[in-house]
């Protein structure tokens, strides 16, 4: 346990010491509130919820969280940081888990700045925070979810741009798991149950249910398990390619 | 104590590393030498753990590198080929990060921080970020956090590539210093290095250990082992001197280097030549400048036996 969060307090030391993580978070800022203001219609709306701030969540992430993700692994191994870092006395999964925790850290800090958007729509109107709260908290997880899979393609290469768009591809792929787009092309030739399964995979269907405020136990779990899966997937392409 | 058994490392098309077996102990440095791309740089990332041999074994002060990678890892500083590093990172930082993951804590943990950044002269560049170092700072960066624990066996791989002659001299001295009490592995290309600071030395090419002696034995194999080299006054004498080195019987070869008007006996088999030199320069009353035994020249040797 110490070990990982040796790694992770590095790692996210590492995303301050350029100007990578200020640039980002003011995107990212400025981004949730044009989409929330302009796409979503906040004002116009009237009412008193976030739901045009965290409808634009899975979008925002898309692109952004390829962009925390794609240094994890690529860098390491261009650089050849990676050896370094595996012949201490730390593990492969101390390794993997204390750079994801620094990532997801780095992402909660960001979602922790758009406060005062809580606070406009408290002033504005009598919100039901329980709810607020509860998307903040699907957020989070999607994001964990993302940052998983973008880690995954981080170990794949050693280009940090094949990183990203690997990446983007891939959340794109999960985001949008229950929609035609990815059906079809399953539907020609598998199975029904695949199908099912394939579906039940959507990042989009599993937020929208936290988002509402209805946190069940089986979307905290979905992205849980995506996060593992995603993990365990990038230890063992690293461990296989880390020297390449 | 670092110790390998028939350490095998297969990629698809390719054997880089083929049955290396061999010990070394505390007290003893071992230079790794090899032309480039023989499999030093693979035998020693699998001895440190980062790379699995696909067969044979490896281990540390008796700790099995798959099996007790914690263990192994922890009695073993490493630096890698090229110095790898965090570059965003202040010489400090990174100091203070490597000895956290070491284990290293209060007093101890400010004593070796303290004694590394000394040793390796890094005070000056301490809050500087690495990536802003020159090539020579940011090796000793790499000695420095592989020393760091003071840890009883040490690899080292090209540990003075890319410094200036002093700095190499540094380094070489800090080798020679901890080599009391460590088992040291010390990879390089360089051949100086190696009658600088190894005990004994293992030349790998082609994946194989094709010898494996101490400096001198190695220099023993030259067909200079033993080489009398001798430099004239007067250039008319070249011709008369090379004639009478050939007809002495024990040499084998006389060689000529008519610019610096320098002759050299290679003797047959080794054999002493010296006296038999001297005696030639005096009875046909020679101008010798210069007159030097050559205990052999270990680039020919290495060159003869990796070619």
């Amino acid at each position: 346990m110490g070990h990982i969060v040796t790694i992770a307090k590095r790692e996210l030391a590492g995303y301050f010491a350029t100007p990578v993580a200020y640039v980002f978070i003011l995107i990212f800022l400025l981004l949730a509130s044009a989409f929330t203001f302009y796409l979503g219609g906040f004002y116009e709306r009237g009412q008193a919820d976030l739901a045009p701030f965290f409808n634009f969540h899975p979008w925002l992430y898309l692109f952004l969280i390829p962009a925390i993700s794609m240094r994890l692994w690529a860098e390491e191994r261009k650089s050849g940081s990676v050896e370094l870092l595996l012949t201490q006395p730390v593990t492969l999964w101390q390794a993997v888990l204390g750079k994801f925790f620094a990532a997801w850290a780095f992402t909660a800090l960001a979602l922790a700045l758009t406060f005062p958007i809580w606070i406009t729509v408290n002033y504005l109107g009598s919100p039901d925070n329980g709810v607020i709260f509860a998307a903040y908290i699907g957020s989070l997880l999607m994001a964990g979810g993302f940052l998983a899979i973008g880690s995954c393609m981080s170990a794949l290469t050693r280009n940090q741009v094949v990183a990203f768009i690997l990446a983007v591809v891939a959340c794109f792929a999960f985001l949008l798991a229950g929609f035609p787009l990815v059906l079809d092309a399953f539907r020609a030739w598998a199975p029904q149950v695949l199908i099912d399964a394939i579906a039940s995979l959507s990042f989009l269907t599993h937020f929208e249910a936290i988002s509402k405020g209805v946190l069940d136990v089986r979307d905290l779990l979905y992205f849980f398990l995506t996060m593992a899966f995603f993990l365990i997937a990038t230890a063992i392409i690293l461990d296989v390619r880390k020297s390449e | 104590m670092i110790k390998t058994e028939r350490l095998t490392k297969r990629y698809e098309s390719l054997t880089a590393v083929d049955g290396v077996s061999f010990e070394a102990h505390p007290g003893e440095v071992l230079g790794f030498l090899g032309p480039n791309g023989a499999g030093k740089t693979t035998t020693m990332r699998m001895i440190a753990g980062f790379i699995a041999p696909t067969e044979g074994t490896a281990s540390i002060c008796g700790h099995d590198i798959e099996r007790e990678p914690l263990a192994a890892k922890a009695l073993l500083g490493y630096l890698p080929e090229g110095a790898p590093s965090y570059g965003e990172m202040s010489v400090r930082g990174f100091l203070e990060f490597i000895a956290d993951l070491r284990g290293l804590s209060g007093t101890t943990r400010r004593n070796r921080l303290d004694q590394v950044t000394d040793r390796l002269a890094l005070g000056s560049v301490a809050a500087q970020t690495i990536d802003t170092l020159s090539k020579g700072f940011r090796r000793r960066v790499g000695i420095a956090q592989a020393i760091l624990h003071d840890p009883p066996v040490l690899i080292l791989d090209e540990p003075t590539d890319g410094l200036d002659p002093n700095q190499k001299h540094e380094v070489r001295t800090l080798i020679n210093e901890m080599a009391a009490s460590k088992t040291i592995v010390v990879s390089t290309h360089i051949l100086e290095e190696v009658e600088a600071v190894c005990t004994r030395a293992i030349i790998i090419a082609r994946g194989l250990i094709v010898a494996d002696d101490t400096p001198q034995g190695l220099a023993a194999r030259s067909r200079y082992h033993n080489a009398v080299s001798l430099r004239l006054g007067r250039p008319e004498q070249l011709a008369a001197a090379r004639a009478a080195l050939a007809a002495l019987p024990q040499v084998e070869s006389v060689e000529t280097d008519t610019q610096g008007l320098r002759l050299t006996a290679l003797p047959r088999s080794g054999a002493p030549l010296l006296a038999d030199v001297n005696a030639v320069a005096a009875r046909d009353g020679l101008a010798l400048q210069a007159l030097e035994l050559e205990s052999g020249r270990l680039d020919e040797v290495f060159r003869s036996i990796t070619a």
